[in-house]
């Protein structure tokens, strides 16, 4: 494949994100932040996205399966999740994030543990996504070619 | 234009190439972010995980070492944090006869009327909701260097 039809499966790839709403404005943040001095960043800060949430559900789940249920350690767990994936625009995880601290207000057990399913699901799936997103972003670069600057506007 | 900020922080940053910031933040994402924002408007960026190491790092921590005081021109810090929240740092730097002038501003991912005036009225002169973007970072070195529009 030339690098140009790389470019144009990478900006529709990227497009398709935003459509599905996995992705939002923040997103692009981070894609504009980056430049000559760093042209990692948004790999890294993704990374430690990475990091942090997986360790966050890790948190979440041991504290759901308590015998008493802290309902307030969950939510500071909860309410750090939902800064992290807000921050990097992870938009479908954030909302899942604002559902599950509902639940917590409420102390509903069960709805916790199917909220806590759902941001699983949704965490998941924006990880392998933008995996995708990086390892087509690689491809390019070896190819000699550079990463398009997205025109989408919100 | 003088209207909405205190005289004292008039021209705080004005004259200031490259305006040294501290920023606090409990969360390592939020950190990396606001320190690539700033140094992409020019500024000189340190940064501290919680309050109690920005005080130390300002010279007003436990070890008062006033000797060794660090010439920062703005904080700006998280509001939640654990232990010391962004108000509480705010109030004790504003407390401090040596660092009572440098402007403060608060981020928040909560958009909290009460919250927001309690810091206002606490001395800070900006409240940021988060997440920060390039435009608020503009906005903010306007604000601060008394931009005439």
């Amino acid at each position: 494949m030339e690098v140009g039809q790389m470019q144009r499966q990478w900006v529709d790839y990227t497009k398709s994100l935003f459509l599905e709403g996995l992705l939002d404005g923040q997103f692009l943040q981070l894609q504009q932040l980056q430049d000559e001095s760093n042209p990692d960043f948004v790999v890294e800060v993704v990374s430690l996205f990475f990091d942090d949430s997986e360790k966050l559900l890790n948190d979440i789940t041991r504290a759901l399966e308590q015998p008493s249920v802290d309902f307030k350690k969950i939510g500071a767990h909860v309410h750090q999740f939902k800064g992290s994936s807000s921050s990097v625009g992870a938009q479908r995880v954030k909302n899942g994030c604002i559902a599950f601290r509902n639940f917590c207000e409420e102390q509903n057990i069960d709805g916790c543990v199917r909220c806590l399913q759902q941001l699983k699901q949704e965490y998941y799936l924006v990880k392998n996504k933008l995996k995708t997103l990086f390892a087509m972003e690689q491809q390019i670069v070896a190819a000699g070619g550079s990463i398009p600057m997205l025109e989408i506007s919100f | 234009m003088e209207s909405g900020f205190a005289s004292s922080s008039k021209g705080f940053m004005e004259n200031v190439d490259q305006p040294h910031v501290l920023a606090v933040d409990d969360s390592d994402i939020d950190r990396k972010l606001i320190e690539k924002l700033l140094k992409n408007f020019s500024c000189k960026v340190t940064t501290a995980e919680n309050g109690p190491m920005a005080l130390e790092f300002l010279g007003l921590g436990d070890h008062q070492n006033h000797s060794n005081i660090s010439k920062v021109n703005l904080v700006i810090t998280d509001y939640c944090m654990p232990g010391m929240t962004g108000y509480e740092l705010l109030k004790k730097i504003k407390e401090s006869s040596v660092m009572k002038e440098v402007p403060v501003v608060i981020m928040s991912s909560e958009n909290i009327p009460n919250r927001i005036n309690k810091c206002l009225e606490e001395g800070a002169q900006m409240f940021m909701l988060k997440p920060i973007k390039q435009s608020d970072i503009k906005q903010l070195r306007c604000h601060l260097m008394n931009c005439r529009s």
